[in-house]
C-alpha cells in the first residue's frame, strides 16, 4: 500500500443538504479489482461518478496514479466506463464502437484497425465487427462496451452495474469473463454492483457501503467471514441474528434461550446483563450433535422446506429463530415441525455485532 | 386441410367444403374495404384525374404541352417564390425548433419551461391559415404594434423596404405554425439522446463537439430531416395565411392555383392539373428526397 | 455548462418573443376599435354579426360530421390491421400520411373536377352533396392526424386478447367494436376529434372553393374589407385552438398508461 494507484482521500458529496458519500477513503492498488457493493442509494455509484469525473466532491482529493483529478473533465482521466445500459453508440457499428476512443484521440486507421481487431479477439466475437448494436443480445453488447472501454487502455475501468441488465446465465458466465480479461489486462477497476455474490466472486477486495459510508473494506472472505458491522453482516449472506444476555464477560459467557454458551470473541466492553447481538452463518449450524460444533443448544423445529437434496429447517431457540440447511437422506425422514431438537455450532462461527 | 376434408367427404362425395374456409380471404378484406374505397374515391382517383389531365390537350389526347407550358415566366418564378418561401420556413423554423427544444429538454431551464413550452407549441403548430394572417398585419401590417412601436423609436421598417406582403413577411408568418410544429415532433427525439451515450463518449476521452458530431446528430438526423421534409411540405401548400395576408398580390403556385380554380386565369384547364401536377411532385420529390437518404443513413435502424 | 444555460435562456426568451409579441399585438389591436380608449367593441360587433353566428355554425356542424365520418372510418381499419391484416399496416399508414403530401387544394381541385354536375358520382350537383363532399374532404384532411391518435390507443390495450374475450361470451363484431373496443380507445379518439375540429373549424381552401359558407371564408372575407373585427376575430381562432389542445391534454391524463402489448 506504499504507493497506492488510485486513491480516494476523505471524498464528501452533498446534493443540496443531503450527503450521499460521507468521509469516504480508498487506496486501490494497481491491477486490483475493487468492488463497491451495498443497497440502492447506499451512494456507491455516485463515488464511482465522481472517479469518473461526472460527478465533483463536495471536499475530499481523488488522485490516479499520483495525480489529483478531483476537479479534471471525465474526458481527460483516461478512465473506461461500462454502464448497465450497454449505452452503445447506435448508429455505429460494433467496430466502430470499440475504436470510438482512438478516433476522437486522432489515432491513424491502421492502428485503429488492429486495435479494434484485437479486442473483438479478446471478447470472443471476432466476427462481429461490421454489425450494428441492434443486432446484438444484450450479453454481447455488453460484451461490445467492456471492449469499448478497454480500446483506448485506460489506466482506471469502471463498471456500473454492468451486469444488472441481463438475465442469469449470461450473468455468471459475463462475470467470469470480465474478471478473466481484467486479469488478463491487468487493469486496475472498480466494480459497483448491489449483488453480494457477484461482489463475493469476482473481487479482490470489497468496499460494502451503507448511507454514504464504507461500512468495512476488506477481502471476500473477510467480509463475509468477519464482518465487522451488524449492517454488513446482514447484507452480505443469509444470517442468523441470536440475541442473548451477557452472564459473564470475563470468560465470554452468554445466555441464549436457556442455555448458556461460551464465546471466543470479544464482547466488546459489555458487562454481565447486557444484551448482546450475536450472528450466524446458516451453513455454520448443523442439527443433531457434531464432532466439530462443540456448542449444542436446545431447540424447537418450526418449519422444514424439502428442496431437493438439500431440506431448509427453522428452528426456535428461545425467542430466536435460527435457519439452517442439512443435506437430504434417503435413509433418514427429514425432521417434521413441532418436535424437539438439538443444534450445534462452534463458538469461534458465533459473531459479535455492534449495536 | 385440404387431406383431412377430402379424407371426410370421401364418403360422402356430395358434401361441399365447409363454407369458411372459402369465405375466410374476401371476409378478412372486408374488414379494411370501407378505408380503401374511401382512400381510393377521396384520395387517390381525384389526385390521378388531375395527373393524367396533366398530360391530356382538350380533347383528350396525350401531350406535353400542359408540361411545357408551365415554363411560362409567370408560372416558373410562382414555382421559384413557393419553393424558396417553403425552404426558407423550412430550414429555420426546423433549426429554431431544434435550438428551443434543445434549449428545455437539455439547457437547465425551470421546470416549468417544458410543459409550458409543449402546450403552447401544440395551440400554436394549429394556428394558421387566415387567422394567423390577421395576427400579423396586426403586428408587423403599416399600423401593427411593432412597426408603430418601431416607428417611435425611429426605425421605420417599411421605409427600409420591408413589407408583410413580402418573402420574408411570409417566411416570417409561416414560422409562427413551422416553429411550434418542429419542437413537437423533435422533442421526443431529443429525448431519446441516452444520457449514458454522452458519458460513455466523454470517458472515451471525446470532447463536447466530437460527442455532437459523432452521435448525437448522427442519431438525430433522420428525425430532423424527416420534420423538415413535413415542414416543407406544409408551407408549399399552404394558402389561406398567404391569400388572407397579400390577396393574389404574392405570385405563389397554391394563390396561382386558386385563382385559375375559380377562374381558369391561365385559360388552359390543363394548365392547371399540370400546375397541382408540379404541386404534387416538388413535395412528393421531397419525400423521396428524404426515404433515400433515410434508407442510406440509417442502416443502424431496425 | 454555465454557457449552455446561457443559451437556452437567450433561445427561450427570443423564442417566447416571437411567439408572445403578435398575439399581444393582436390582443391590442382588437380593443382599439374606439378611438382613444381600449374597448371590446369589436368582438360586440363580431358576435352580433348573424354571419359570424351563421358561418360559424355551419362550421361547427360540418366539424362534428367530420369528426364522426373520421371515427367510423379509422377505428374499424386500425383496430382490423392490428388484430387480423398487420401486414398491411405500412400500405395503410402510407396512404393516411398522403393528405401531408398532396396539398389540400390539389384534392379539392379534383373533387371539383371529378364530381361535378355531369360525372356519375354528382356530389357538386346539389347543395347537401357539395356539403357532404366538404365533409369528405375534411375527413381526409384529418386523416393523418385521426389515425395515429386510434393506433396509439389501440397500442396500449391487447386488441387480440380483448376481442377473443369478448367471442367466447358470444360478441359479434359490431358489439366488439362499438361496446368493447371503442370505449377503450375512446380518449384517443376524442383526441383526434378535438385535433380535427381545430383543422375544420376555420379552414379557408376546400370551403372556399367548394363555395360553402363556412367560417374560413367569413374570416377571409371580413380581413378583406374590416380592420379591427380581424383582430378580434384572430384572438377568438386562437382561443378555440388552445381551447381544443387544452381539452386533448386533460384527456391524456385519463388515457390508459400500460403497454401490455409490445406491438
Amino acid at each position: 500500500m506504499a504507493d497506492p494507484f488510485l486513491s480516494i482521500q476523505s471524498v464528501r458529496k452533498s446534493f443540496g443538504n443531503v450527503a450521499v458519500v460521507k468521509d469516504f477513503n480508498l487506496d486501490v492498488d494497481r491491477g486490483e479489482f475493487v468492488s463497491f457493493l451495498g443497497p440502492s442509494g447506499c451512494g456507491k455509484t455516485t463515488m464511482l461518478r465522481m472517479v469518473a469525473g461526472f460527478e465533483q466532491p463536495t471536499s475530499g482529493t481523488i488522485k490516479i496514479g499520483g495525480k489529483d483529478v478531483t476537479y479534471l473533465k471525465p474526458n481527460q482521466r483516461k478512465v473506461g466506463m461500462v454502464f448497465q445500459a450497454y449505452a452503445l453508440f447506435p448508429n455505429l457499428t460494433v467496430a466502430q464502437n470499440i475504436g470510438f476512443g482512438l478516433r476522437v484521440a486522432g489515432k491513424p486507421r491502421a492502428e485503429i484497425e488492429a486495435r479494434v481487431k484485437e479486442m473483438l479477439g479478446i471478447i470472443k466475437l471476432p466476427d462481429f465487427g461490421a454489425r450494428y448494436p441492434y443486432q446484438l443480445s444484450g450479453g454481447q453488447q455488453q460484451r461490445i462496451a467492456l471492449a469499448r472501454a478497454l480500446a483506448p487502455s485506460p489506466a482506471l475501468l469502471l463498471l456500473d452495474e454492468p451486469l444488472s441488465a441481463l438475465d442469469a446465465k449470461v450473468r455468471i458466465s459475463l462475470r467470469e469473463e470480465i474478471r478473466s480479461i481484467q486479469k488478463r489486462l491487468g487493469i486496475t477497476t472498480i466494480f459497483v454492483t448491489h449483488d453480494q455474490e457477484e461482489a463475493l466472486s469476482m473481487s479482490d477486495r470489497i468496499v460494502v457501503m451503507n448511507e454514504g459510508r464504507a461500512d468495512q473494506t476488506g477481502t471476500p472472505f473477510e467480509i463475509y467471514n468477519k464482518p465487522t458491522t451488524r449492517f454488513v453482516a446482514n447484507f452480505v449472506g443469509t444470517l442468523n441474528v441470536l440475541k442473548g444476555t451477557v452472564v459473564n464477560a470475563a470468560n465470554g459467557q452468554v445466555k441464549i434461550g436457556d442455555d448458556t454458551v461460551m464465546l471466543d470473541s470479544d464482547l466488546g466492553g459489555r458487562k454481565a446483563g447486557d444484551s448482546v447481538s450475536l450472528a450466524l452463518r446458516p451453513e455454520a449450524v448443523s442439527l443433531g450433535r457434531n464432532d466439530l460444533r462443540e456448542t449444542s443448544v436446545a431447540a424447537t423445529i418450526s418449519e422444514v422446506h424439502f428442496l431437493g437434496s438439500v431440506i431448509r429447517v427453522r428452528a426456535k431457540v428461545g425467542d430466536n429463530s435460527v435457519s439452517l440447511d442439512t443435506f437430504n437422506d434417503p435413509s433418514a425422514p427429514p425432521p417434521s415441525a413441532g418436535s424437539a431438537a438439538e443444534i450445534s455450532f462452534a463458538r469461534r462461527d458465533l459473531m459479535v455485532l455492534d449495536d | 386441410m385440404t387431406n383431412v376434408s377430402s379424407t371426410i367427404s370421401s364418403g360422402a362425395p356430395n358434401v361441399t367444403p365447409p363454407p369458411a374456409a372459402r369465405k375466410r380471404l374476401p371476409l378478412q378484406w372486408l374488414g379494411v374495404m370501407p378505408f380503401f374505397i374511401f382512400a381510393l374515391m377521396f384520395l387517390i382517383l381525384p389526385t390521378a384525374y388531375l395527373v393524367i389531365g396533366a398530360f391530356q390537350n382538350n380533347q383528350g389526347e396525350f401531350t406535353f404541352e400542359n408540361i411545357a407550358a408551365l415554363s411560362q415566366p409567370t408560372i416558373v418564378s410562382a414555382y421559384w417564390i413557393s419553393i424558396r418561401i417553403s425552404l426558407a420556413s423550412s430550414v429555420i423554423g426546423a433549426l429554431a425548433g431544434f435550438a428551443i427544444a434543445l434549449a428545455i429538454v437539455r439547457g437547465g431551464l425551470p421546470k416549468w419551461a417544458r410543459p409550458a413550452t409543449m402546450t403552447f407549441s401544440g395551440v400554436a403548430s394549429n394556428f394558421a391559415g387566415v387567422p394567423l394572417a390577421f395576427a400579423f398585419l396586426a403586428t408587423l401590417g403599416r399600423l401593427g404594434l411593432v412597426t408603430v412601436g418601431l416607428r417611435a423609436i425611429g426605425i421605420d421598417i417599411y421605409s427600409l423596404g420591408f413589407t408583410i406582403l413580402s418573402f420574408w413577411g411570409l417566411t416570417l408568418t409561416y414560422l409562427f405554425f413551422q416553429i411550434p410544429l418542429m419542437v413537437v415532433i423533435i422533442t421526443p427525439a431529443i429525448d431519446g439522446l441516452k444520457k449514458e451515450w454522452g458519458e460513455a463518449a466523454a470517458t472515451l476521452g471525446a470532447t463536447t463537439s466530437q460527442y455532437w458530431r459523432m452521435v448525437a446528430i448522427p442519431v438525430i438526423w433522420p428525425s430532423f430531416l424527416g420534420t423538415v421534409v413535413l415542414l416543407f411540405a406544409n408551407a408549399f401548400g399552404a394558402i389561406a395565411t398567404a391569400y388572407a395576408l397579400t390577396g393574389s398580390s404574392l405570385n405563389i403556385v397554391p394563390i396561382l392555383l386558386y385563382a385559375q380554380i375559380r377562374g381558369d386565369v391561365l385559360h388552359n384547364p390543363h394548365l392547371g392539373y399540370a400546375l397541382a401536377f408540379g404541386m404534387i411532385m416538388i413535395t412528393g420529390l421531397a419525400n423521396v428526397l428524404y426515404i433515400w437518404f433515410r434508407t442510406r443513413s440509417e442502416r443502424w435502424l431496425k | 455548462m454555465k454557457v449552455s444555460r446561457f443559451w437556452a435562456w437567450a433561445t427561450f426568451i427570443v423564442g417566447a418573443s416571437y411567439f408572445f409579441i403578435p398575439l399581444i399585438a393582436t390582443f391590442e389591436f382588437s380593443l382599439r376599435m374606439k378611438r382613444g380608449e381600449y374597448s371590446f367593441e369589436a368582438y360586440r360587433v363580431v358576435f352580433a354579426d348573424p354571419r359570424f353566428q351563421a358561418t360559424f355554425g355551419y362550421s361547427v356542424v360540418v366539424a362534428i360530421f367530420t369528426i364522426l365520418l373520421g371515427v367510423l372510418l379509422v377505428v374499424p381499419t386500425a383496430y382490423w390491421i392490428r388484430l387480423r391484416m398487420p401486414w398491411l399496416r405500412p400500405i395503410v399508414e402510407f396512404i393516411t400520411l398522403l393528405p401531408l403530401i398532396i396539398p389540400a387544394i390539389v384534392i379539392v381541385f379534383g373533387y371539383i373536377r371529378m364530381y361535378g354536375s355531369n360525372s356519375p358520382l354528382p356530389f357538386l350537383a346539389s347543395v347537401r352533396g357539395t356539403d357532404v363532399l366538404l365533409i369528405i374532404g375534411y375527413a381526409t384532411l384529418a386523416l393523418p392526424y385521426m389515425y395515429r391518435a386510434v393506433d396509439t390507443g389501440l397500442r396500449t390495450i391487447d386488441v387480440a386478447t380483448l376481442t377473443e374475450a369478448a367471442q367466447i361470451l358470444g360478441a359479434g363484431w359490431v358489439t366488439i367494436i362499438g361496446r368493447i373496443i371503442l370505449p377503450n380507445v375512446l380518449i384517443a379518439v376524442l383526441s383526434g376529434a378535438f385535433l380535427t375540429f381545430a383543422i375544420v373549424i376555420g379552414e379557408f381552401t376546400m370551403a372556399s372553393l367548394l363555395n360553402r359558407p363556412a367560417f374560413g371564408p367569413y374570416l377571409q372575407l371580413i380581413g378583406a374589407n374590416r380592420a379591427y373585427e380581424p383582430a378580434a376575430l384572430a384572438v377568438i381562432s386562437f382561443a378555440i385552438t388552445w381551447g381544443c389542445m387544452s381539452v386533448i391534454q386533460v384527456l391524456s391524463r385519463f388515457a390508459p398508461k400500460s403497454a401490455n402489448n409490445p406491438n
